[in-house]
């Protein structure tokens, strides 16, 4: 298996006229994920939407990893299109590419991620955290080493999030994930790297040991969890 | 069951008032015919009323598809080209500002007193509709399907192919909606300038002669022709475009 591309980002981000984050030195490594947790607007999204290539206004200054074509992504809002079946949707990078899709891989995705009978549906016929899966399984079907997560799972009830946190660490083994969250237990599950971004620095947080998808009532995790909690609540 | 029941309610609500002026001011039948007579006029008539419904028809369906078309075109090269957009868009405005009948008679001087003249009619008034709600639509496409769209590597064709025009597809069926109900209103204004068939036409001539009964009745056709055509309209379009493109809010 050919080893994922790190992300890195040195320098300083405005948007709309205004320094957002100054003389940043951001490193995501190979193979890993990181969590990158802040307060609301610090620039989180707009680090994430800058590798992904979204150019919104955002301007820098400074080095950015070239990583074109190798990213998949997936938000908060699913982007589920609704007059399209689920495998479609799943379906959907290859018809925006103009190349013809794989629909037996598609199927397969889909029952990897557990919705191999719903194929057929469309998106407003699922509940909220199987659409999230479906999401999931659009990002898989990409198939691209770099995967920018923007509070993927934030809309979730808590039950189903923690079973997409589990979902999701299994299928993006290998792959240099990227994800933004606004929730500590989240960081710390899934974190190979926990990072907390403020307008001034970069602060890294040391995780619990141990393989992600780290269990829910480790000892470490929970006492890491509350650490970083008391850590983010200094901060606003 | 209950909202056929409260609709014929309504339909003798509206006739009983009818009635009720006739009995209170006894007006002459050639001011206000009653109700009855004018049933009688849409029997008696009905070979002539259908002959020139047939024509009004056809104006109103050619001007509908052809405005629809048009609007539908007009709405994809404004919301893809900022440059058309920023000369177009005022003159779009601008021509807004001329009443459509006031048009009517230079429609006629140009396109004849055929069909041509009604069908054009029945069109710009429609167009403007159609192609602003279509636009409309195709530039509040939610932003992360945008967003995703980039992502995904798709170039500006098929983001317009796959994404823009399908999420946009409900605006464009509020814009036909609209275009059911104006399509009649733009024909009979081009028959009212100039023409020798059609509903529009035989009203004009029914008032003239003092045929206020058969007036009425071309009225009441055309009237009932509008209902038809709209509800047909909302049923194309909640079917073929809304439960497809929007399921979530249909």
């Amino acid at each position: 298996m050919k080893i994922a591309p790190g992300l890195n980002f040195r320098g300083s981000i405005g948007w709309k006229d205004r320094v957002l984050l100054r003389d940043l030195d951001f490193a995501a490594r190979p193979g890993e994920w990181t969590c990158l947790l802040g307060a609301s607007g610090v620039g989180k999204s707009t680090l994430l939407r800058l590798f992904a290539g979204l150019d919104d206004g955002i301007q820098f200054d400074g080095t950015l990893s070239d990583v074109s074509g190798q990213v998949a992504m997936m938000a908060q809002s699913d982007a589920l299109l609704p007059w399209l079946t689920v495998l479609d949707n799943v379906l959907i990078g290859a018809r925006l590419r103009g190349e013809t899709a794989d629909r037996s891989r598609g199927q397969d995705l889909l029952i990897d991620v557990g919705l191999g009978d719903h194929s057929h549906k469309r998106p407003h016929e699922l509940s909220g955290g199987q659409r999230q899966r479906v999401a999931l399984a659009r990002v898989l079907m990409e198939d691209r080493p770099i995967v920018l997560l923007d509070e993927p799972f934030s809309a979730l009830d808590a039950l189903t999030r923690s079973q997409m946190q589990d979902l999701a660490a299994g299928v993006l083994r290998g792959k240099t994930v990227l994800m933004v969250t606004h929730d500590p237990n989240e960081a710390v599950r899934l974190g190979h790297r926990i990072i907390i971004l403020t307008q001034q620095s970069l602060e890294a947080i040391e995780p619990p040991t141990g393989d992600i998808p780290r269990g829910i009532e480790a000892e470490d995790v929970l006492r890491i969890q509350a650490g970083l909690l008391q850590k983010l609540r200094t901060q606003i | 069951m209950k909202q056929l029941a409260v609709t014929c309610a309504s339909i003798f609500l509206g006739l009983a008032l009818w009635q009720g002026v006739i009995w209170a001011t006894d007006l002459p039948r050639f001011i206000l015919p009653a109700p009855a007579l004018v049933a009688q006029t849409i029997w008696e008539s009905r070979a002539l009323l259908a002959e020139n419904a047939l024509v009004t028809i056809s104006e109103v369906v050619l001007g509908l598809i052809l405005g629809a078309a048009l609007g539908f075109g007009s709405g994809i090269v404004l919301a893809t080209s900022p440059r058309v957009r920023a000369l177009v868009q005022p003159l779009l405005v601008f021509s807004q500002a001329v009443p459509v009948f006031a048009l009517a008679p230079i429609l006629t001087l140009w396109f004849g007193y055929g069909l041509g003249s009604k069908i054009a009619m029945a069109l710009l008034i429609i167009y403007f509709p159609v192609t602003s709600s279509f636009f409309d639509a195709l530039m509040r496409v939610p932003k992360n399907w945008l967003d995703m769209g980039h992502v995904m590597s798709a170039n500006r064709a098929r983001l317009l192919w796959h994404i823009r025009v399908p999420a946009a597809l409900p605006g464009f069926a509020s814009g036909l909606r609209l275009a059911a109900v104006y399509a009649p209103i733009g024909a009979i204004i081009g028959e009212w300038v100039g023409a020798s068939k059609g509903l529009g036409y035989l009203m004009l001539l029914a008032n003239g002669r003092a045929k206020t009964d058969l007036m009425f009745a071309a009225l009441i056709v055309l009237a009932v022709f509008t209902l038809i055509l709209h509800a047909g309209v909302s049923a194309f379009v909640k079917h073929w475009i809304e439960r497809r493109f929007a399921p979530d809010q249909h």
